[in-house]
């Protein structure tokens, strides 16, 4: 591969409600047994990308826990590898990240040092496949300057926290919109870019001279007049989980067989860090339908239509519906949950109801004690 | 220079004929056990929880799975810079070359390997049982006792006390006498197979008994030992502890695992079990499943009825399907519309639609009764079952199957198909 992959996963956003209050996005877990960022590591993995930076700032203790080692991505490399930069205070500069291209001229010698004539940009939040050699065809064939993946959303849908794009029969870029009141149009930027490293490196020393910070403002919907910024289709399954109401969906999606047959049994497959926990546990009372369940689970009670992450324990005559259960969750018995999105580590008293509803998903967020079985 | 206070050889070389066609083409310690593990994963663990960080792998019969398991010791924390774990094939030598033949003989031919690390203590074990035991502590009666040698026992009911090596004590423990496999048992202290040795005493017999012809520890290291008067001691050792040697000793340490609280519990936090497994999605139930009383690995999906069984990982059961009091390895698919019933089912099996396992009375299986029976049925790894055929108890498959090889398209308790590996 002749390019080097950047992730951006520093983000925040105060659509994911008490969700982010303690994990960055690109931590959230998705589909039990994975994190979002898994899906873009595993993408740069089996693009044969060798070399990646993890650019992180808000609250990364989850995700920096679960980059510990960058061997479940085959990144444990002598040439190459994993690299995770958090912002520092330098002689030169004293502030968080300011944005995204902030962030990537903070650690502007990471491009420098490399070799690759190329960089693929990528978010932590986006939950896709995608082999990003065919970008850099395209890229090249096009003789683009930067190169957008963009997704065709259906008529109607809303667009308004994304980049909308507009472009010319020869997919040349025309029109870029950030998060616009009124969208005028359904296709959007997915947030992973192919650009010239040399390029980059140039455009983000400029943008830090003019005090600018923002990838998409500062240079996408900037120079999309001066630059040839070309937009490639992804035509393929993509959904952004920066909210609450699309991680609730991303994950249920998974309960569709197609969904499930193209992330769990086409090649390539998706990494994640491995735990070492026994097989899920299905005791007596148990009845489990049209559910995921993960490793570590004990189950007694009855689950429908919802989503297991790692070690969860349902107690004697529980029924969660349609729900998300993420990881190391205790529910005690008699417990009714539907509709909702239990935080991770929960403890849950036996005998309490927690109901949602389908418009409007509750998170649950109960720290009571536990006790140690 | 190096220096490792105990350092551990792991025997597992043998071929476990007694599991029948589940060891045709692997080693007894790599087969699956209980939904995602390998049976070697215990041991292994063992060693790490007790901060044994130096393991020789002694591998000689099928060790390709075995191999790839292990790799370079990853998941078990034992990719050490110095140590670690290393798998000891025998290899060719100057002088006379051969086999491994018998346990102490393996040892003895790599002493170099062990000189290598310079130990005080060596810990001798076997890759065939399941148990969690920390071995520092066996360690810690070593050295207080000021032994050469010290022995992990357990009691066992007089009965059974003929199928084990039989270790008679003073009150402090020191061995006095042993049996090997008595008929009239003085006591009731089994040898579980695990030793600890000082290092310049092993070192010592090994090279005294080195013409010795299938030199065993059990049957002339250990009655060697004594006889120079060296001090050996019966440590003994009271948690759980199975000897999955047998299809019947197999399956039920398996189902064992899926009692509401397992007496050997692999959901504790503390002494966790490890093993090489890949990054996996999690398994699903459908709409239709129904799963009661079992354990399931990632990534399995259950369409069918699961019931009393112990399922692995990336298995796959078809719609209307029945599975009860059976086992079923990594990979293996079950087609829609089969029932099986008391069936150990090994990795990467097809299994066709509308198949019937387990059915009629039992009767002796005709190959060997003595490997084949307690009514379950055994099939192979790799093997396939052609659709609408039925299978009686006792019985073993192997092999790529079709309709012709059952008559009626019935294959009666007590049969056999072996069409592939190698058969005792």
């Amino acid at each position: 591969m002749r390019a080097i992959g950047i992730i951006l996963a520093g983000g925040n956003n105060n659509k994911m409600k008490e969700l982010s209050n303690k994990r960055a996005i690109s931590a959230m877990p998705i589909a039990g047994s994975y994190r979002s960022i898994d899906f873009s590591l595993s993408n740069m993995s089996n693009s044969h990308i060798q070399k990646v930076a993890v650019l992180t700032q808000y609250n990364a203790l989850s995700l920096n826990e679960h980059l510990s080692s960058s061997k479940w991505w085959d990144f444990g490399r002598k040439q190459g590898g994993l690299y995770v930069f958090t912002p520092s205070i330098t002689a030169d500069n004293g502030f968080w990240y300011q944005g995204t291209a902030d962030a990537i001229y903070q650690n502007i010698s990471f491009l420098k040092n490399s070799h690759e004539p190329y960089v693929v940009i990528a978010s932590g939040d986006g939950i896709y496949k995608l082999d990003y050699n065919k970008v850099l065809e395209y890229h090249i064939e096009k003789k683009a300057d930067i190169t957008v993946v963009y997704k065709e959303f259906p008529e109607g849908a809303d667009v308004s926290r994304f980049g909308c794009i507009k472009m010319n029969e020869d997919s040349r870029i025309t029109e870029f919109e950030e998060k616009p009141l009124v969208a005028t149009s359904n296709t959007v930027s997915t947030g992973i870019y192919v650009i010239r490293r040399r390029l980059l490196i140039e455009l983000i020393e400029k943008c830090e001279s003019e005090d600018r910070y923002d990838i998409v403002n500062d240079i996408l919907v900037r120079y999309k007049n001066i630059k040839r910024i070309y937009g490639y289709k992804l035509p393929t399954y993509w959904s952004n989980i920066a909210t609450v109401e699309s991680y609730f969906k991303t994950n249920m999606d998974f309960l569709k067989p197609s969904v499930r047959d193209y992330f769990f049994k086409q090649y390539p497959d998706v990494y994640s860090k491995v735990d070492d926990l026994p097989p899920a546990k299905y005791n007596p009372g148990s009845a489990v339908k049209n559910s995921l369940v993960s490793s570590g689970c004990i189950i007694n009670g009855v689950v429908e239509n919802s989503v297991l992450f790692k070690k969860a324990y349902i107690g004697n005559n529980c029924t969660i519906k349609n729900s998300i259960i993420l990881n190391n969750v205790y529910i005690g018995d008699n417990t009714y949950i539907e509709n909702c999105i239990v935080e991770s580590h929960d403890t849950i008293r036996a005998n309490t109801t927690h109901v949602g509803s389908n418009g409007e998903i509750k998170i649950v967020l109960e720290r009571n004690e536990r006790f140690n079985l | 220079m190096i220096k490792k206070e105990m350092i551990a050889m792991l025997l597992a070389g043998g071929q476990g004929s007694r599991l029948g066609v589940l060891t045709s083409k692997v080693a007894k310690p790599a087969v699956a056990f209980g939904g995602k593990y390998r049976i070697i994963d215990f041991p292994l663990s063992n060693c790490i929880n007790s901060g044994v960080d130096t393991v020789g792998v002694l591998t000689q019969y099928q060790p390709l799975r075995l191999n790839a398991h292990i790799g370079i010791g990853i998941p078990w924390d034992l990719d050490r810079n110095i140590g670690g774990v290393t798998v000891l094939p025998p290899y060719e030598k100057s002088g006379n070359s051969e086999w491994y033949t018998g346990t102490a003989n393996a040892i003895y031919q790599n002493l170099d390997y062990m000189e290598a690390y310079n130990p005080e203590y060596v810990l001798i074990l076997s890759g065939d049982h399941i148990y969690k035991m920390d071995y520092e502590v066996m360690l810690d009666f070593h050295k207080s006792n000021n032994a050469d040698v010290t022995i992990a026992t357990m009691p066992v009911p007089y009965e059974e006390a003929s199928r084990f090596g039989i270790m008679l004590t003073d009150d402090e423990n020191r061995i006095v006498d042993f049996q090997e496999k008595p008929e009239h048992p003085k006591g009731n202290l089994a040898s579980m197979g695990i030793y600890i040795f000082s290092w310049k005493v092993l070192k010592e017999a090994l090279i005294k008994k080195s013409d010795q012809s299938n030199c065993d520890f059990g049957k002339h290291i250990i009655p060697y030992c004594h006889s120079q008067g060296n001090r050996l001691f019966a440590y003994e050792y009271n948690g759980y502890w199975k000897d999955v040697g047998t299809l019947s000793s197999y399956w039920e340490a398996n189902m064992e695992l899926i009692n509401i609280i397992p007496i050997f519990n692999l959901y504790e936090e503390f002494w966790r079990i490890y093993t090489k497994s890949d990054a996996l999605p999690p398994q699903y139930i459908s709409e239709y499943a129904r799963v009661d009383r079992s354990i399931i690995g990632e990534g399995s999906d259950i369409y069918g009825e699961v019931y009393n069984s112990v399922i692995g990982v990336g298995v796959t059961i078809g719609e209307g399907a029945v599975i009860r009091d059976s086992i079923i390895m990594k990979d293996t698919k079950i087609g829609n519309g089969s029932h099986i019933d008391r069936a150990i089912i090994a990795e990467n099996v097809q299994i066709g639609e509308n198949v019937e396992i387990g059915f009629g009375d039992e009767v002796p299986n005709k190959l060997d009764s003595k490997i084949y029976n307690g009514g379950l049925a055994t099939i192979g790894e790799y093997s396939v079952i052609p659709s609408n055929v039925k299978i009686g108890k006792n019985t073993a498959i192997s092999g790529i199957t079709n309709t012709g090889d059952y008559p009626n398209g019935v294959l009666g308790s007590g049969e056999y198909i072996i069409k592939a590996g190698d058969v005792e």
